[in-house]
C-alpha cells in the first residue's frame, strides 16, 4: 500500500500533464480513514492520475458534480467500477439502470422511478412508522444496544423487502450479498475476495428470489412483472431490475441509518435540535448523507477527449469520481467536516445526481424519516459506549457496529 | 443571461437572472425563492420542484422525457398541461423572460 506524498510530476506523454498519485484509494489505511487522503487528492488538483490503477480521479465538488450531470461525456455504459466492459468481459452481469446510458436507462429508469415513486413510498408511511415504532420501544426498553446490528441492520431488512414482495426466510442472504456487488466496483482485492467467499452460498438463493412466481400481489417486485406486461421492459429484464432494488437498497440503507445514529451520537446538539424541531428530519438526511456518505465513489468512463483544467483526458478513459471527498470540500462547503443539520445541503452527491441520481432515494428517506421519527419521541440522548467498528468496503463507506446507550425521553 | 419571474401562489414576484445551462431549479435554490423544495437534488425523483410555466413558453421548453412524465403523476398539487419539474427546464436564450408559477405546497 502506498501513502507516498503527490508529486506533481509531468511526464514525457503530452496527455498525460498532470498530478500523479500513488495512493491506493482501494486499500484498507484509505478505506479506514479516508478523509485526509481525500483532502491530499482535492489539493493536488483538479485531476489527478491514479497510478496504481492507471485511472483518473476526480475528488473536488465542482468537477464530481459536473462529470456526473454530463452524461454524454462520462458514460456509465462500460460500467461504473474499474472494469471497462467493452475491454474485458464483466465479471458480473451489467446494471440495467446503473450501467447503461439514454436511450436504454430512460426506458429502465421511468419504469423503476414509477415503483419507487413518492406517491408508492407514501403509502407506506403509517404501516413502516408504526413498525420503528415497535422496534426503538423493544431497544429503549434495554437502555444499552448495538445501533447496527439491533437496529440499523434490522429495520431496512425488515421494511424493503416486504415492500419488494418477498419472504421472510433466509433474509440474512442479502447484505453479503450486497456488500459483494459493491465490492465488485473496486478491483480484486483481498476485501473484494473475502466477501466473495461469504456471499457465494447466498447467489443462487437471491436469483430464487426474484422470479415472478414468488413475489407477493402488487408487491414492488410483481409491479417490474407488470411492466413487462405492458412491454415496457423486456422478459429477462424483469428479475434483473428486482434483483437491483435487492442489491442497491438494502446495504446502502442499513448504513445510511447507522451513520445517522452515529453522527447524532457525536453531536449531541444536533440531536437535541432536531427533537426540538421535527421538520428537519427529512434535510438531516441530507445533511448525514453530505457528511458519511455511504457510497464512497463510483467510476465512469470518457466517451471523448475532454479538457479538465490544465489536463486533456482522452477518449475512453476511466474517471474515478470521490462522492466522499467532494460532499466535503472545502471549495463548496464551509466547515465540511462538521455535521451540522441545518446547513444548506443543496448539491451533494451522496445519492450522486444527474440522470443517475439513485432511483431507491425515496425509499432510503423513508426509512430514515420514520427511524428517526421513532428516536426523536423517545430518545433525550445517545452515548457511544464502546469503539465503532468499521466494515471495509470498496465503495461502501459502513460501521459493522456501534454500541450505545440511550436515555428515555 | 436569461431572466426568470417566479411567481408564488400568494402573489409574490422573484425576478432572477440566471445564468445559461443552470436549471429553474437551481436558479431558484440558489436565489432563495420559496416553494420550491427539490429534495432530490435535481434528479427527477421526488416531484418536489413541480411548477406551471407560462404558456406562451410552453413549447420552447426541452422535450419531456418518460422519467419527468412518470413523475409529474406523483406531484403535491394538481397537474396541469403546464406542470414541469424546474430541475428538468435548462436555461436557454430562448427562454429569456419565462414566467414561473410556483404551486401552493410541494409536499
Amino acid at each position: 500500500m502506498s501513502t507516498a506524498p503527490l508529486q506533481a510530476e509531468l511526464t514525457s506523454e503530452p496527455l498525460v500533464s498532470c498530478p500523479v498519485s500513488r495512493l491506493d484509494p482501494f486499500g484498507r489505511e484509505f478505506l479506514t480513514d479516508p478523509y485526509p487522503f481525500h483532502g491530499e487528492l482535492r489539493d493536488a488538483g483538479p485531476v489527478v492520475w491514479l497510478e496504481r490503477y492507471q485511472v483518473w480521479g476526480f475528488a473536488r465538488h465542482a468537477e464530481v458534480y459536473a462529470a456526473m450531470q454530463d452524461w454524454q461525456t462520462y458514460s456509465s455504459a462500460a460500467g461504473v467500477g474499474i472494469d471497462d466492459f467493452r475491454k474485458n468481459k464483466a465479471w458480473r452481469p451489467p446494471s440495467l439502470l446503473l450501467e447503461v446510458d439514454p436511450p436504454l436507462h430512460t426506458r429502465t429508469r421511468a419504469v423503476m422511478s414509477k415503483i419507487l415513486s413518492p406517491a408508492a413510498m407514501r403509502r407506506l408511511r403509517d404501516e413502516w412508522q408504526t413498525r420503528a415504532d415497535t422496534l426503538v420501544e423493544k431497544l429503549i426498553e434495554r437502555e444499552t444496544f448495538d445501533a447496527v446490528k439491533d437496529l440499523a441492520s434490522v429495520f431496512p431488512v425488515w421494511a424493503f423487502p416486504d415492500a419488494i414482495g418477498i419472504g421472510m426466510e433466509g433474509r440474512e442472504n442479502l447484505l453479503p450479498f450486497g456488500n459483494m456487488i459493491f465490492n465488485s466496483f473496486g478491483p480484486r482485492n483481498e476485501i473484494f475476495l473475502e466477501s466473495i467467499k461469504e456471499a457465494e452460498p447466498v447467489v443462487a438463493w437471491i436469483y430464487g428470489k426474484c422470479a415472478r412466481d414468488v413475489l407477493a400481489p402488487g408487491s414492488f417486485g410483481a409491479q417490474v412483472y407488470d411492466a413487462l406486461d405492458r412491454g415496457e421492459i423486456q422478459p429477462d429484464e424483469a428479475p434483473v431490475l428486482v434483483r437491483a432494488m435487492l442489491t442497491a437498497g438494502l446495504d446502502t440503507t442499513v448504513i445510511g441509518i447507522g451513520s445517522s445514529i452515529h453522527a447524532f451520537a457525536l453531536y449531541p446538539e444536533q440531536w437535541q435540535k432536531l427533537r426540538e424541531n421535527p421538520t428537519l428530519i427529512r434535510p438531516s438526511f441530507d445533511e448525514l448523507l453530505r457528511w458519511a456518505s455511504p457510497v464512497q465513489t463510483f467510476f465512469r468512463t470518457t466517451t471523448r477527449d475532454v479538457q479538465v483544467g490544465a489536463t486533456m483526458i482522452p477518449d475512453g478513459s476511466k474517471v474515478l469520481l470521490f462522492l466522499g471527498s467532494a460532499n466535503r470540500d472545502p471549495r463548496k462547503w464551509e466547515d465540511p467536516d462538521k455535521f451540522n443539520i441545518t446547513r444548506s445541503t443543496t448539491g451533494h452527491v451522496g445519492f450522486g445526481t444527474g440522470i443517475h441520481g439513485c432511483v431507491g432515494q425515496m425509499v432510503a428517506r423513508m426509512e430514515a424519516e420514520v427511524v428517526l421519527t421513532s428516536m426523536i419521541k423517545r430518545i433525550k440522548s445517545i452515548e457511544i459506549v464502546g469503539e465503532p467498528v468499521r466494515r471495509l468496503n470498496n465503495t461502501l463507506r459502513s460501521l459493522s457496529s456501534l454500541p450505545v446507550r440511550v436515555t428515555p425521553a | 443571461m436569461p431572466k426568470i419571474s417566479y411567481q408564488s401562489h400568494d402573489g409574490t414576484v422573484a425576478d432572477v437572472n440566471a445564468p445559461e445551462n443552470m436549471s429553474v431549479m437551481q436558479v431558484a435554490k440558489a436565489n432563495g425563492v420559496d416553494g420550491i423544495v427539490a429534495e432530490c437534488g435535481g434528479s427527477a425523483m421526488c416531484a418536489t420542484c413541480h411548477v406551471y410555466v407560462a404558456e406562451d413558453f410552453l413549447d420552447r421548453l426541452p422535450v419531456m422525457n418518460a422519467v419527468e412524465d412518470e413523475m409529474l403523476d406523483c406531484t403535491a398539487t394538481e397537474r396541469k398541461p403546464s406542470s414541469r419539474l424546474s430541475c428538468q427546464i435548462k436555461l436557454t436564450p430562448d427562454l429569456d423572460g419565462i414566467v414561473i408559477h410556483v404551486p401552493e405546497r410541494q409536499t
